[in-house]
């Protein structure tokens, strides 16, 4: 249960809108419920409509607009890759397609010890430090910017150590 | 010149409270509140000529004076949600020097009479979320926000919201369906947010550079604002350079600025000292624009940079050089519109989704100039028929590349894709 685990964050997170809008407190919810499993379960879905007082589609129609969350399990880790224009311009397609090699799979895919999915995002707001990806972890989301192959694998690597 | 946004460059602890304070920090929110009436904050925003820097350019005291005294409470939100590709700026001001753009949040709240503001970032700025939230603790402890300030009756409180990855939440009706828990897709306007807002509430909407100025032109007046820049242009710019450049990254100037002295003065160059071919003036939303002598000398400001059948927009400025053809340009383009399009109006939802099928049969060499021709065809068609400016948006470097480049959409075409 979120209320049981996070009391004090829903508390905080609700006092920022008007008490008769609760609505308006579904994303920061459906942010704090992913970061433990890296996705929205069913059990969530039903305590966050609860407490914004819609329904479990309305929550359910959120997840599935914002690319941010998440229904299903994935690699611990989601590192996202811009790949669009700026970033391609100073080779972010062949950097995705290298660090995946070095992985052994392909955009989309989860390494086999399930620590990281490896995807193609759309512009991150850090076009002049490219290539540069975004990881979606247990503590939200940090940006790795001026990246290459090798430092990718190392950041991989410290975090395999960190999770055995 | 010492930077006026970027002023972390130059004062390196700008991001403390208490440096910001030695440096003239909150000065100019304490000359509004205490001496001057909401009206006359208006007046002088207005005076100043500061335009809108999301990208729109709509002159900023002009939208805060469209917020009725009628109906209430007001709100006032500030967009955080940059997402266009090849814009990078608010980012750097929220992260380096946030508390003069919280400065210029709380000044635009006090002119229009609200007690409430909140800062919509995009999902992915998680981090600069956490960061301005302990700023905005460390201005409630030290008297800027909260409860009477300043001895006055004013109170104002700020908030920070967390999207969750949709760039449609940077349209300003999209962003507040958003704050109220819903999907981002935008409103039918009229009646525009400054009227029905914020859970219907009369809203002013403002981009982070936008406000960031505000503390300025309070301070320093909207006669010395308007000294920098150009006549229809006043004061300067944040130009996010991007792209084949030896030194990207983001660039305070006054606007009239030329497109060379940004790419060869300051940019350092065109990589691999190859020539500039194209420039996309303002991110993946822009015209493409052939980059000759003419353009490379044009002033970057709102009225030359249309003169050349592009906008100016938020000033993100990606350089192309010769080694790109633009049918790879528009097929990044296309890919990235095609996936943020909100499927609310069918123009951009179909639109996109049939420029995407057509580009990639150009790439896959299918039939490549009759595709062309219908490509321009459906992109022409989705023009004025949109509900909002992303799908607009989404077709101008598709007409553009196709009209100003056509060598390189030609089944003949050579050259690689991209350098």
């Amino acid at each position: 249960m979120l209320a049981e685990k996070y009391p004090d964050e829903i508390k905080k997170i609700l006092a920022k809108y008007p008490p008769e809008r609760k609505q308006s407190a579904v994303m920061s919810l459906l942010h704090l419920a992913q970061l433990e499993k890296g996705f929205v379960d069913r059990h969530a879905m039903q305590e966050i409509a609860g407490i914004c007082g819609i329904t479990e589609t309305d929550v359910a129609e959120i997840i599935g607009f914002y690319t941010l969350y998440h229904d299903k399990p994935e690699g611990k880790l989601r590192l996202q890759v811009c790949t669009d224009i700026a970033c391609a311009l100073r080779g972010a397609d062949e950097f995705l397609e290298q660090l995946c090699e070095r992985l052994g799979i392909r955009p989309g895919e989860t390494t086999p010890d399930g620590l990281v999915t490896v995807e193609a995002v759309m512009c991150l707001a850090a076009c002049n430090k490219a290539p540069v990806f975004q990881v979606q972890g247990p503590d939200g989301i940090s940006y790795h910017e001026n990246m290459t192959v090798d430092k990718a694998v190392e950041f991989i690597e410290t975090a395999r150590k960190g999770v055995k | 010149m010492a930077h006026l946004l970027l002023r972390h460059r130059d004062i390196p602890d700008i991001g403390k409270i208490d440096i910001y304070r030695k440096n003239g920090g909150f000065e100019a929110l304490k000359k509004a509140v205490t001496q001057m009436k909401p009206q006359d904050v208006i007046e002088a925003v207005k005076a100043s000529g500061l335009r809108g820097r999301g990208g729109a350019g709509f002159p900023t005291g002009v939208k805060w004076g469209f917020v009725p005294n009628t109906i209430w409470p007001h709100y006032v939100v500030a967009n955080a949600d940059e997402s266009e590709p090849g814009t990078f700026k608010d980012r750097e001001i929220m992260e380096s020097n946030p508390f003069q753009f919280l400065e210029g949040v709380a000044i635009a709240a006090y002119a229009v009479g609200a007690n409430t503001a909140y800062i919509y970032l995009r999902g992915e700025f998680w981090s600069v979320a956490a960061s301005l939230d302990e700023k905005i603790a460390d201005m409630e402890q030290a008297g800027f926000l909260g409860e009477r300030l300043f001895g006055t009756d004013y109170s104002l409180r700020i908030y920070t919201h967390l999207g969750a990855g949709a760039y449609i939440c940077g349209e300003e009706t999209a962003l507040l369906e958003s704050i109220e828990g819903k999907r981002g897709q935008p409103r039918i306007r009229p009646p525009f947010p400054a009227v029905y807002g914020l859970y219907g509430k009369p809203t002013v909407v403002n981009n982070v550079e936008t406000l960031t100025n505000v503390p300025l032109i309070i301070v320093n007046g909207a006669d010395w604002y308007k000294s920098l820049g150009t006549a229809d242009s006043a004061g300067v710019k944040i130009f996010s350079l991007s792209g084949h450049v030896n030194k990207p990254g983001n660039y305070e100037l006054p606007f009239g600025t030329t497109y060379r002295e940004l790419i060869y003065t300051y940019g350092g160059g065109v990589t691999d000292g190859r020539k500039v071919k194209a420039i996309l003036s303002a991110g993946a939303s822009s015209a493409v624009i052939v980059a000759d002598d003419k353009a490379l000398d044009t002033p970057m400001d709102y009225a030359s940079v249309r003169t050349l059948g592009a906008d100016l927009g938020s000033a993100s400025v990606i350089v192309i050089n010769d080694s790109v053809r633009m049918d790879w340009v528009i097929n990044k383009t296309i890919h990235f519109f095609k996936h943020e399009s909100c499927g609310k109006c069918t123009p951009c939802r179909d639109g996109t989704y049939w420029m995407l099928h057509l580009i990639e049969r150009i790439e896959r060499g299918e039939d490549v100039e009759a595709n062309t021709k219908l490509l321009h065809t459906v992109a022409k068609q989705m023009q004025n028929k949109c509900l909002c400016p992303l799908g607009e948006f989404s077709t101008m470097a598709v007409t553009t590349a196709i009209e100003r480049f056509p060598a390189d959409f030609k089944a003949s075409a050579e050259g690689g894709k991209h350098g």
